[in-house]
């Protein structure tokens, strides 16, 4: 008798260690170290709402994001480029399915120079030509005699990749580009650097001037507007990808993150909406 | 004490003898099978045909453009051969006359209240956290040195080599006082016995009895030198430029590898070119350090007479 109610006892325990080891797990979010900040104050907030809600949030870059979605150390990648169809490949080998793509946020790639340049707007051309190398001096697009000095990204960054594609119509960086580790690098370099010009994430531009981007329409410098009506040419989606279409806990959490309230949370960190 | 209770001790001291020779022999294992595994993910570039189209051998020495990301990726390896060497140089200027100096002020003319002072301290310096030194010379160090000197570039290798000065100094400065100290006392005595000053002293009789000593001090730091990541990767500015000018912007092979292996397709072209650096890097730093070993053991036989 005794002996009966003790492996009962035990059964009891080990089912509900099992369940609560199965709700401890939660559920994690990995990759960009543009989005980290925002899926850091989604999870915050989310939390704060739904006691009982367990969300990690790590970064890594967006590569890093995609290939824990792919090998299972992730259920949410958030990546501020789209999918590589190699990496859409492997992901199907594996789960049979090509992944869910949900755009979460826009961001508007910003070009930065230093306050005290006195040139305020660039056409995409003469982007391009700095970051190719073929414009080397300020003089050359009606500033001072002076070399322009051209920080970018390391091209592990998803920035690095979307800009190049974008901006530089696929044409390879300047050999004399330095790229600095982190968009905080790239603000704080040009901002002591007089003739320094630097592109990120918009959030980020404290301390720099935006550059506004002429184009045939006119020149933009990325706002809510220019970003969601595309008039801002080097705008962007930022991305959540899942395994497969969202259910039970994980779809409350990705309606939350689309609704007015989880936009919200994107305006305050520097981003745009979707809608 | 009882013949029980020894026997005890003994076994006692056996089993922490053991644990300890385990624990030397699973170092070495390790090392070693770092080494394997760096070979490993090197290697296809010779063997592999299918990485063989993206990069082969020639094209890690073809060329002086590192482009890896890029719709016709280049590969060349000169850039970054050129940016360690420069940034390496640029360190030893600056911190071998300093550690050298310190060295031998802190075991020739300091009293022992100093001495006891000037050791530790300089040894603290190995204790600063090497990306605090990048970050110093990113922010604050750039920016005072452009604006004494006007360089066009704020990062660039001689604001890296600097801070990198600064990471390899005590070492150099620890292993020479070694090599100093251990020059016998008589040396001294008979050189001031026959009149010569303390300073000649110094540097006529004792530094240059010291010198293989000293010589691998200086290897030791250069080491060290090459493998240093985070100061450069932070103080440099990280452009490949094939450029001997040292107020440029320059990358080297660490900050290479430590800023693009995260993010590279696992097993392509670009992943094990990235490794075969790493394999490089491996080999030079193993040269440096035995040459530097070898040379120290070289003046140990010769001051104190072959090894018993």
């Amino acid at each position: 008798m005794t002996k009966k109610i003790i492996i009962t006892a035990a059964l009891v325990l080990v089912a509900v260690m099992a369940g609560l080891s199965q709700a401890g797990r939660g559920i994690t979010l990995k990759g960009s170290d543009t989005m980290l900040l925002l899926g850091q104050r989604w999870a915050e907030i989310y939390m704060q709402k739904n006691p009982g809600a367990v969300i990690q949030v790590t970064g890594g870059g967006s590569g890093v994001g995609i290939a824990a979605l792919i090998n299972g150390s992730t259920e949410i990648c958030m990546a501020s480029r789209s999918m590589r169809d190699s990496e859409k490949q492997k992901l199907r080998e594996r789960y049979f399915n090509l992944g869910h793509e949900i755009p979460v946020a826009k961001d508007g790639v910003t070009l930065y120079l230093n306050e005290k340049n006195q040139i305020s707007e660039l056409t995409l051309d003469q982007i391009k030509d700095i970051y190719t190398g073929n414009t080397t001096n300020w003089s050359q697009l009606g500033g001072p005699d002076a070399k322009i000095i051209v920080y970018g990204r390391e091209n592990s960054s998803g920035t690095y990749v979307f800009f190049r594609e974008v901006a530089m119509k696929n044409a390879d960086y300047t050999s004399s580009m330095q790229s600095l580790p982190g968009t905080a690098a790239v603000v704080n370099a040009v901002a002591k650097d007089v003739y320094g010009i630097g592109y990120g994430g918009s959030a980020y531009a404290k301390g720099v001037k935006e550059v506004a981007i002429k184009t045939a329409k006119g020149s933009f410098k990325p706002t809510t507007e220019t970003v969601k009506s595309g008039q801002y040419p080097l705008a962007r989606n930022l991305f959540w990808y899942l395994r497969a279409k969202p259910s039970g806990e994980m779809k409350k959490l990705v309606d939350w993150v689309l609704s007015p309230e989880g936009q919200e949370i994107v305006k305050k960190v520097g981003y745009f909406t979707i809608k | 004490m009882s013949l029980q209770k020894k026997r005890f001790r003994y076994l006692g001291e056996s089993l922490i003898e053991g644990n300890i020779k385990i624990t030397a022999i699973l170092a070495i294992i390790a090392v070693f099978l770092i080494f394997l595994f760096i070979m490993r993910e090197s290697l296809p570039i010779f063997f592999s045909q299918e990485v063989m189209q993206e990069i082969t051998f020639g094209k890690l020495f073809h060329g002086i453009e590192w482009q890896p990301v890029s719709d016709n990726p280049r590969f060349s390896m000169w850039p970054i051969i050129l940016g360690s060497l420069k940034v390496t140089m640029i360190a030893l200027v600056f911190a071998v006359p300093a550690a050298i100096g310190a060295a031998l002020y802190s075991s020739e003319f300091a009293g022992p209240r100093l001495k006891e002072f000037i050791k530790p301290v300089v040894e603290l310096l190995a204790g600063i956290p090497s990306v605090v030194l990048g970050f110093f010379a990113l922010i604050i160090m750039a920016s005072f040195l452009k604006s004494i000197f006007g360089w066009t570039y704020r990062l660039n290798a001689v604001n890296a080599g600097i801070a990198l000065g600064f990471a390899v100094i005590p070492a150099i400065y620890s292993l020479a006082e070694d090599a100093i100290n251990a020059v016998p006392r008589s040396f001294r005595e008979a050189a001031l016995g026959l009149g010569a000053t303390p300073w000649q002293t110094a540097t006529k009789v004792v530094l240059p009895a010291a010198l293989p000593g000293v010589s691998a001090a200086v290897l030791f730091g250069m080491g060290r030198a090459v493998g240093e990541t985070m100061v450069v990767l932070m103080a440099a500015g990280n452009a490949p430029l094939f450029s001997f000018n040292p107020l440029e912007s320059t990358r080297t092979m660490t900050a290479t590898i430590a800023a693009e292996l995260g993010e590279v397709v696992f097993g392509g072209g670009h992943y094990h070119a990235l490794f075969f650096i790493g394999l490089a890097l491996f080999l030079v730093t193993f040269v440096i350090n035995t040459v530097s070993w070898v040379l120290f053991d070289g003046l140990m036989n010769r001051l104190y007479g072959a090894k018993k």
